[in-house]
This record gives structure tokens, sequence and C-alpha cells, in this order.
């Protein structure tokens, strides 16, 4: 359980990071917070031969308020995010989603960039970020690129990063009046990887569901927004919400897939019961706006 | 045989420069090349919690870290509590209330413990048992744990209403 050798270097500039990830190739990882790559190559499942430390970038560990919306830099770590109250006035969900991952050690050195960078179909905040229509940027020594968070997971560990672009930021659009938002797992044990989870993001006008972002984890190669299940929640109103067409086009379009601890049959039938509570809880009624 | 290359870091509280190679983890390069005992290590890969220690104050898992990161951080172990009153009333109770068998897990106990009570001085047994969740135990089950955390939290907040009690033997 020892990580295989490999050099370590703290850059100080996209350039810098450029130019070692384009000499090393494949054999150079980022390491950002470091909770899921350490522990791969402690078991060799990842064995880079060089190591960049984005810790003394500059610039990439700030929360603000933008005309864009919510910046949360790539190197705010989870503590960080449950503890901002622009995070918690703004982007309520990343604030209710932080507590569900993992345990407070782990939440002591984890960042956000790093976890989506990652992109694990069983983690929270991919699934946060589709609910929340996130854009997130990238940024290597040739320029910056946005790609909201539908177009950035491609597959299990897969990103739309590119060698040698990193996360720089995630922008959150602000939370409207209106919104009201909820997450919520199934797991064996505290803070383990969900069997089965899900991110609402539910916009109301009056007593009308105008818009909603139904986003899953842990059922498939990453995080998916249910876009049929969406659209048939729109229309329906607060109080009078019939569940049933809602879960019936869920069941058409996602098909969850099997993982080491769940049959498929096992998670689309809690991804079912978990997407009923969460409309119950978001849609029953009560004027709560936060989930 | 791997390179060496210098580390400084402040490790409890004394500026230090140490020699390690950059795969050593952090909670190894506590316990072999620094001879800091405290800081377990049990699975190696940031599940079981015994090798917990601080990182710029925070709790934080030693064997998901290189020492090589360590470079300008703060590193407390729990034997830089020596003297601390709050770890010292934890120690205590821990063992009134046997909330150790083997004491594996106890130094990653305490320090995730010490934390929680820092944050929240009152916590419901709830709220123990989900701080704690990230630390396992192997043998002694974990009620008498989380007593031991009520317990404590319970004498340190009749201190502070009366600072005269009885000192911490």
């Amino acid at each position: 359980m020892k990580a295989a050798p490999f050099d370590y270097v703290r850059v100080s500039s996209l350039d810098e990071l450029g130019e070692l990830a384009a000499a090393y190739g494949d054999d150079a990882q980022v390491i950002a917070g470091g909770q899921s790559l350490v522990p791969a190559m402690a078991m060799r499942m990842a064995r880079p031969k060089l190591l960049l430390d984005l810790c003394d970038l500059p610039g990439l560990a700030d929360i603000r308020l933008t005309p864009d919306g919510l910046e949360i830099g790539a190197m705010v770590r989870y503590f960080e995010l449950a503890g901002s109250p622009l995070v918690a006035t703004h982007a309520p969900l990343v604030s209710t989603a932080v507590p569900l991952i993992a345990h407070e050690a782990i939440r002591s050195r984890g960042t956000l960039g790093g976890n989506l960078a990652h992109a694990d179909p069983a983690s929270e905040m991919p699934a946060v970020m589709l609910a929340l229509g996130a854009v997130i940027t990238v940024a290597g020594s040739t320029g910056a690129r946005r790609i909201p968070a539908a177009e950035f997971f491609i597959g299990t560990y897969e990103t739309a990063l590119r060698a040698g672009e990193i996360i720089t930021a995630i922008t959150l659009p602000v939370a409207l009046a209106g919104r009201r938002v909820a997450i919520d797992e199934v797991v064996r044990r505290s803070g383990d990887y969900a069997a089965v989870g899900a991110a609402f993001a539910i916009d109301l006008e009056g007593e009308t569901v105008t818009g909603a972002r139904l986003a899953f984890f842990a059922v498939c190669d990453r995080a998916v927004l249910a876009h049929k299940a969406a659209a048939a929640l729109c229309g329906q109103r607060l109080g009078e919400i019939d569940p049933a067409p809602v879960l019936a086009a869920l069941a058409q379009e996602i098909a969850p897939v099997a993982d080491l601890h769940n049959r498929a049959e096992t998670k689309r039938h809690l991804m079912k019961v978990l997407a009923g509570r969460l409309l119950q809880r978001l849609l029953s009624g009560e004027k709560s706006t936060h989930g | 045989m791997d390179s060496l290359f210098p580390v400084t870091l402040t490790l409890n509280g004394v500026i230090a420069t140490h020699e390690v190679s950059q795969r050593t983890t952090l909670a190894d390069f506590l316990r072999q090349t620094v001879g800091l005992t405290a800081t377990h290590v049990g699975c190696e890969h940031g599940v079981c919690g015994a090798c917990t220690v601080f990182v710029d104050g925070r709790i934080a898992r030693a064997c998901l870290m290189f020492a090589i990161q360590a470079e300008g951080r703060d590193i407390r172990t729990l034997e830089g509590f020596a003297g601390d009153r709050r770890m010292e009333v934890l120690q205590r109770h821990f063992h009134e209330r046997n909330a150790l068998q083997c004491g594996f897990c106890t130094s990653g106990m305490l320090a995730t413990a010490h934390q929680l009570l820092e944050g929240s001085p009152d916590p419901s047994r709830e709220e123990v048992r989900e701080s704690l969740s990230g630390n396992f135990c192997r043998c002694t089950g974990y009620h008498a744990i989380v007593d031991a955390t009520l317990d404590a939290a319970a004498e340190l907040n009749a201190a502070t209403v009366a600072p005269e009690a009885e000192p911490a033997c």
C-alpha cells in the first residue's frame, strides 16, 4: 500500500503546467486536494511519474459574486464551501450537499475543482453542478474555455479537460426567487459512496412548476440530467403534484447500471424511491425554499 | 532507493526540516522519519481514520497526503496536544468510559472529537455519531466512544460556566 515512485512539482503558472504536462504526457497527473488520487496511488491503480501540485497557483481559492453568478475557485475546499455565507445564500444546494461528501477529515482537504476533474460517477458534486446549470472554466497555456456542466462530464473518470488544462473556476447562476433545491442519496453507511443519489432544482412561478433540473448520480457512468422527467414535472401545480408521469419518464430515460455492490434492478428501484421522496419533500406545498 | 528531498514544516509548533522521499505519506513521515507514533497507520487509503492529524488547524488523513505536500504547512499530531485542556478532558473520559480496548483507533477518535467540540461545544448524540463516522473502531464498539465524547463536552461546558472547577489531573 505504498505509492510507486514519482516526481513532484508545485507549479507556479499555467505555462509551467502546460510544458510539464506536454513533456510527460499521460505520465503527468495534476493533484489538488488528493483525497481520491492519493488512495488510488496507494493501491497503484494510478502510477503517475510526475505529480503537478496546484496548491501554489494563485487565484484558485476565492469565492466571489460576479455579474455571471457565484464564482467558486477550483481549489476551494469542501469545508470552505460549507462555511461560506455567499454559497449558503446564492447556491444553497451546494451547502446542503457538502455534508454528504465523505467525512469531516476528507472535507478539510478535498476541493471542488479536484472533485469535478476526477468525475467519479458516484460523486455528489457533478450532479449538483448539473442541477444548478454550472459553467466550468478550464484553462491551459493556450487560454481558457467555459464549458457547461452538461457537456463537461463524458464518462467514468472522463471529462472534457484536455492535456495541460485544469479547472480554474466554477460559476453557478445565483438562486432565483421561487427556486427549491434538495439533494439526497441512499448509502449503506454515512459518508460512503452513494448506491443512488439525486440533486433537484425546481423553479416555481406562483404555484406552478416552470422549470426543473433533476440530476442523478451513481446510476451510470456519469452524473446525468433526467430531461423527460423534468418536462413531465413542468406545468404541474404545487400541492397537486402527480409524481407518476415524472417517475415513468425517469424509468424510461435512465437505465441504471450495476456497480460492485448493487444490481441494476436495485438501483432502478432506489432511483424511483429517491426521486419520489425528493419530489414529495420539495413540492408537497410547504413554503420552504431550502431542501 | 528513492532520492530524498528537504521538507520544512511547522510540526507541533516547532519549525523543522526533514529529508523525505516524494512518495512518503505524511503518516509514514511522522512515524518513521520523525518518530511521532501517536499517529497510527491502519488502512492506508483514507477509510479508517486512525492516522487523523491536524493540517493547518483542521483534521485530515495523514495517509492521504504526501509529506512533501506538507511543505510550509502547520501539522499537529496528538503529541502536540500535551497540556491542551480539551484534549486532556477527552482522554480522561475515554479512559473512564472504557472507550478503547486495543487503542489503535484512539488517536484518530480523539483528534476528530477535539475538532468537533471546538466547533460544536454542546453536540447532540447524533452529531457526535455523525462526526465520528469517519473513524473506524474494530473492537470497542462506538457507544462508549460517543459516551466519552459527550461526557467530555459536559465537563468542558461546566468548566466554562465555573472556571474554578477542579483542574484536570
